[in-house]
């Protein structure tokens, strides 16, 4: 068992945004969590990062109590996040950020291998800064190659589609693919896209912020699809 | 020359003895060191302290270096630098200023340096500050710069204060003829008790003349800052201006951006943000493994540097 929520609950402003949620994920183990907006689910993904502290419950992290570890300390035993929207830096190049995901100051054609896996002409993105003046989709695509160098036992990603572009969208369902399969870390992904959702082993349906179902593909997608199964001709019609 | 004065000639020139090319070495207010070439002559002044630095015309790939250090305390040195820039030249300048202060005297340097750039000419100007030593005593250095563009020339000027200067007030002065450009990146950082002000006044007096004048700071500590800018666009024009700081701990910054346009082409934008470091910037970074502390110096020195 890589990571196991037991009964976090989160409150905010007399709202009850998770409510006694329990789950787990296991070594190369491909989750998404999906579900309506306001289901909470960004906000799970925080919790389990360390960005916000549940009122109550535990977090383990390959067996160990991480409920009161740091960002920091998350980030060092193997968590990684990837932001919905992506953070700008005045002065920080991408070459700046892809260093410090990895770890250490990697050769230039290794940090190269991680934009092409996103799709950018390393030559052209290489030196710039992390600013605005990158489009939403380059930011996007840059957070995404920074998770890719950083190689975490688990990853997750809150909402990667935003802003990605449909080309984008292929060199992103492979990033995922080479992520699970070729470096067999975990992955969960908090997405709305049905292709992402297709690529998943499980799939988490919150909705007001507990847990409604968790099930394969098969078993999950009918209830958000709200069509039988077997009614194949409605689905396509749907898509 | 001793470790001590080879540090800051490292630190303010990138330099630690003698420079390829020319070169003017002043030390506590006087000329210690000298090389001119065929195309550039430094010539000391009669009328008051300073050299006048004559650079002929369709001189290319060429440098020159002036840099001034101050390792007694207590002097105050006046210094007046004129560059003469021939036509169609292209020659980069580093000047700067380093003081190593041991006492509790305060240790002065105001730099007046004039720019007169024939047409077609380019300069790259570099421009450190810094200021060191054990001592109680202020160091304090107010360098101007007058900048006098003929049509096609062109001046890209970086400054660079980092660390140890108790007290600067910078003034950069700009008059552009027709087809010049005028870009200025100016790096600060203040610390502990130090102010720093910075005051910009460039004159968009020609057909397609331009400047772009960028304001990178970081005020930590009790320090505080002021930038000025006033830029007047009087022909079809462009003119940028952005100042952005970063605020830390109990320190100030003041940011009074001025645009004019006397003109009906003139294009001129000012940006201005000041805050401190954005909390988001703080968790990406700690979620890729950096602790707080680390995360600051990253963002610190990538703003910077």
């Amino acid at each position: 068992m890589l990571l196991q929520l037991k009964n976090i609950s989160f409150n905010r402003d007399n709202k009850q945004i998770l409510d006694n949620i329990n789950l787990q994920i296991d070594n190369n183990q491909f989750v998404a969590i999906t579900g309506p907006n306001g289901s909470g689910k960004s906000t799970l993904a925080k919790i389990i990062m360390g960005i916000e502290k549940p009122d109550s419950g535990k977090i383990l992290f390959n067996g160990q109590d991480i409920t009161n570890f740091t960002i920091t300390q998350r980030a060092q035993i193997g968590l990684g996040f990837a932001f919905q929207q992506p953070v700008k830096f005045k002065g920080l190049t991408v070459k700046n950020l892809i260093d410090i995901a990895a770890g250490k100051d990697l050769k230039l054609g290794d940090a190269c291998e991680f934009l092409s896996q996103v799709g950018l002409c390393a030559k052209e993105y290489i030196n710039r800064e992390v600013d605005s003046n990158l489009s939403g989709g380059e930011l996007k695509r840059i957070e995404i190659a920074m998770l890719t160098a950083k190689n975490s036992k688990l990853t997750i990603f809150d909402e990667p589609e935003a802003g990605i572009d449909l080309w984008s969208f292929n060199s992103l369902i492979q990033v995922f693919k080479t992520l699970s399969e070729n470096y067999r870390n975990s992955l969960l992904i908090i997405s709305h896209q049905e292709r992402i959702l297709n690529i998943a082993d499980t799939i988490i349906l919150l909705s007001d912020g507990k847990v409604s179902k968790i099930g394969s593909k098969d078993e999950v997608l009918p209830n958000i699809l709200g069509i039988s199964p077997s009614c194949k001709f409605k689905k396509e019609v749907i898509k | 020359m001793d470790i001590l004065k080879k540090n800051l000639l490292r630190t303010i020139a990138d330099i630690e003895e003698t420079p390829l090319g020319a070169y003017n070495i002043r030390e506590n207010g006087k000329s210690v060191g000298r090389n001119t070439t065929s195309n550039i002559d430094i010539v000391t002044k009669n009328d008051k302290p300073g050299i006048d630095i004559f650079v002929k015309e369709n001189t290319k790939n060429e440098s020159v270096h002036i840099p001034v250090i101050l390792t007694e305390s207590g002097l105050s040195d006046m210094v007046y630098n004129d560059f003469h820039i021939g036509k169609n030249s292209d020659v980069i300048i580093v000047a700067g200023c380093g003081i190593h202060n041991s006492s509790c005297k305060t240790s002065r340097h105001d730099g007046i340096h004039t720019f007169y750039l024939e047409e077609n000419s380019k300069v790259k100007y570099i421009e450190k500050h810094y200021g060191e030593g054990e001592g109680t005593g202020k160091n304090v250095l107010n360098p101007q710069t007058i900048v006098y563009l003929k049509d096609g020339a062109s001046l890209e000027m970086e400054t660079l204060q980092i660390r140890g200067v108790d007290s600067s007030i910078r003034e950069t002065t700009g008059f552009l003829d027709n087809n010049t450009n005028f870009i200025v990146k100016e790096k600060i950082l203040t610390h502990d008790n130090q102010m720093a002000k910075t005051i910009f006044n460039v004159s968009l007096n020609g057909e397609n003349s331009s400047t772009k004048v960028t304001s990178r700071s970081i005020a930590q500590n009790d320090s505080s800052q002021e930038f000025i800018s006033n830029i007047e666009g009087n022909s079809k024009c462009f003119g940028h201006v952005e100042c952005d700081a970063i605020i830390m701990d109990n320190s100030k910054v003041t940011a009074i951006p001025k645009i004019v346009a006397n003109n009906i082409n003139a294009n001129l934008i000012h940006e201005a943000a000041i805050g401190k470091i954005a909390n988001d910037q703080l968790i990406k970074l700690m979620s890729l493994g950096l602790t707080e502390k680390q995360a600051e110096e990253h963002i610190i020195n990538g703003f910077l540097l």
